[in-house]
């Protein structure tokens, strides 16, 4: 390559960290969702808990 | 960009608690919506919470795990998880600064006047603590007699849920007043501390004790949406450090596992375009205000 084609040494490239986190969290709720979790959760969040709150 | 984030730290809080029957109905909002997670520390048990509570949730999952387990039911906590780490990936702690109810009341109440102090920041390892202690460990691993365990944060610590719930529903339903005890005076005494503490400092509980901060500081290195320093350009002026509500030294640590992304050293102190948000490593946005090119050193 010469080195007028050469990009400069500041440009900035895309970080694919981000993607991978997001892809294996995404994968992680998906499980989550296949073992019918969701229906759990909302079980939970319908109802008051009085001890979360510090009532009970 | 101020104007623009606290229109959407309401516009959040309205959203995920955005019903508004409790008055007449005097209990919850019992609707499907409540399968989604509240990006911020928002209590389900909140008369008007819409969303749920991904560290109540959680709690009550890993509490309940040696139950589930026993049903063939593997509820690891793993859709909240996944929810919740989505968006860290995306946001990190952009959430605590744009999307959190709590930390929006806290906010406001620091802008009573009064004299302000500072945090130290030895004070910021506290929160891991109540993540992995009170939400993971204990719930866990103390349980009673027939398997259950307790969510310690919520039932011992969580102001959120002391303001926004246990307060509520003590309006709505008279009945629970002689429900009233030590558990009930603990939870409000800690929430009196912090609502006044953050009146004196800028967000107390999101810096020291918030379990989901730290769950999302986690992120701080990799989230997609995040700022970014020039050094090049950076003076060392350490305007940045006087403006930071979350006490962040963002010239000397640019991944701060503290910074909210709120903006202010960008826009408010930054004289140099040192600062800049980012997607991925791609810049989205350069503050267009401070020294022009060619009065620059």
């Amino acid at each position: 390559m010469s080195q007028a084609t050469r990009e400069p040494r500041t440009k900035r490239t895309l970080r694919k960290a981000p993607f991978v986190v997001i892809t294996a969290f995404l994968l992680l709720w998906l499980i989550g969702v296949a073992t019918g979790e969701p229906a759990r959760v909302l079980e939970q969040a319908l109802q008051v808990c009085l001890s979360c709150i510090g009532i009970g | 960009m101020e104007a623009a984030r606290k229109w959407i730290q309401v516009i959040v809080a309205i959203l995920t608690n955005g019903s508004w029957s409790f008055p007449f109905t005097k209990t919850l909002y019992q609707g499907p919506l409540k399968v989604i997670c509240a990006p911020g520390l928002n209590c389900y048990s909140c008369p008007a919470a819409t969303t749920y509570c991904p560290m109540g949730s959680i709690q009550q999952l890993l509490g309940g795990l040696r139950f589930a387990l026993e049903n063939g039911q593997y509820y690891f906590g793993f859709s909240v998880l996944g929810s919740i780490g989505v968006l860290g990936g995306l946001l990190g702690r952009m959430i605590c600064g744009w999307a959190c109810p709590f930390g929006f009341i806290q906010e406001l109440l620091h802008k009573i006047p009064s004299r302000k102090f500072r945090i130290p920041r030895i004070l910021s390892h506290g929160k891991y603590v109540f993540l992995l202690l009170f939400v993971v460990v204990l719930p866990l691993v103390l349980v009673d007699e027939f398997g259950t365990g307790s969510p310690w944060f919520c039932k011992f610590v969580c102001p959120a849920g002391t303001l926004e719930a246990g307060i509520p529903m003590l309006l709505l339903q008279p009945n629970l007043r002689s429900t009233i005890g030590l558990l009930f005076l603990n939870k409000f005494v800690i929430m009196l501390l912090f609502l006044t503490w953050a009146v004196f400092s800028s967000r107390p509980f999101c810096r020291t004790a918030c379990p989901l901060g730290a769950f999302y500081a986690l992120f701080s290195k990799v989230r997609l949406i995040k700022l970014h320093l020039d050094e090049a350009k950076c003076t060392n002026c350490k305007a940045c450090h006087h403006v930071c509500p979350m006490g962040v030294k963002f010239n000397e640590s640019p991944n701060d596992p503290e910074c909210i992304t709120c903006l202010a050293c960008m826009n408010k102190a930054c004289q140099f375009d040192a600062i800049s948000l980012e997607i991925g490593g791609i810049p989205l946005a350069v503050p267009d205000k401070g020294l022009s090119p060619a009065s620059k050193p």
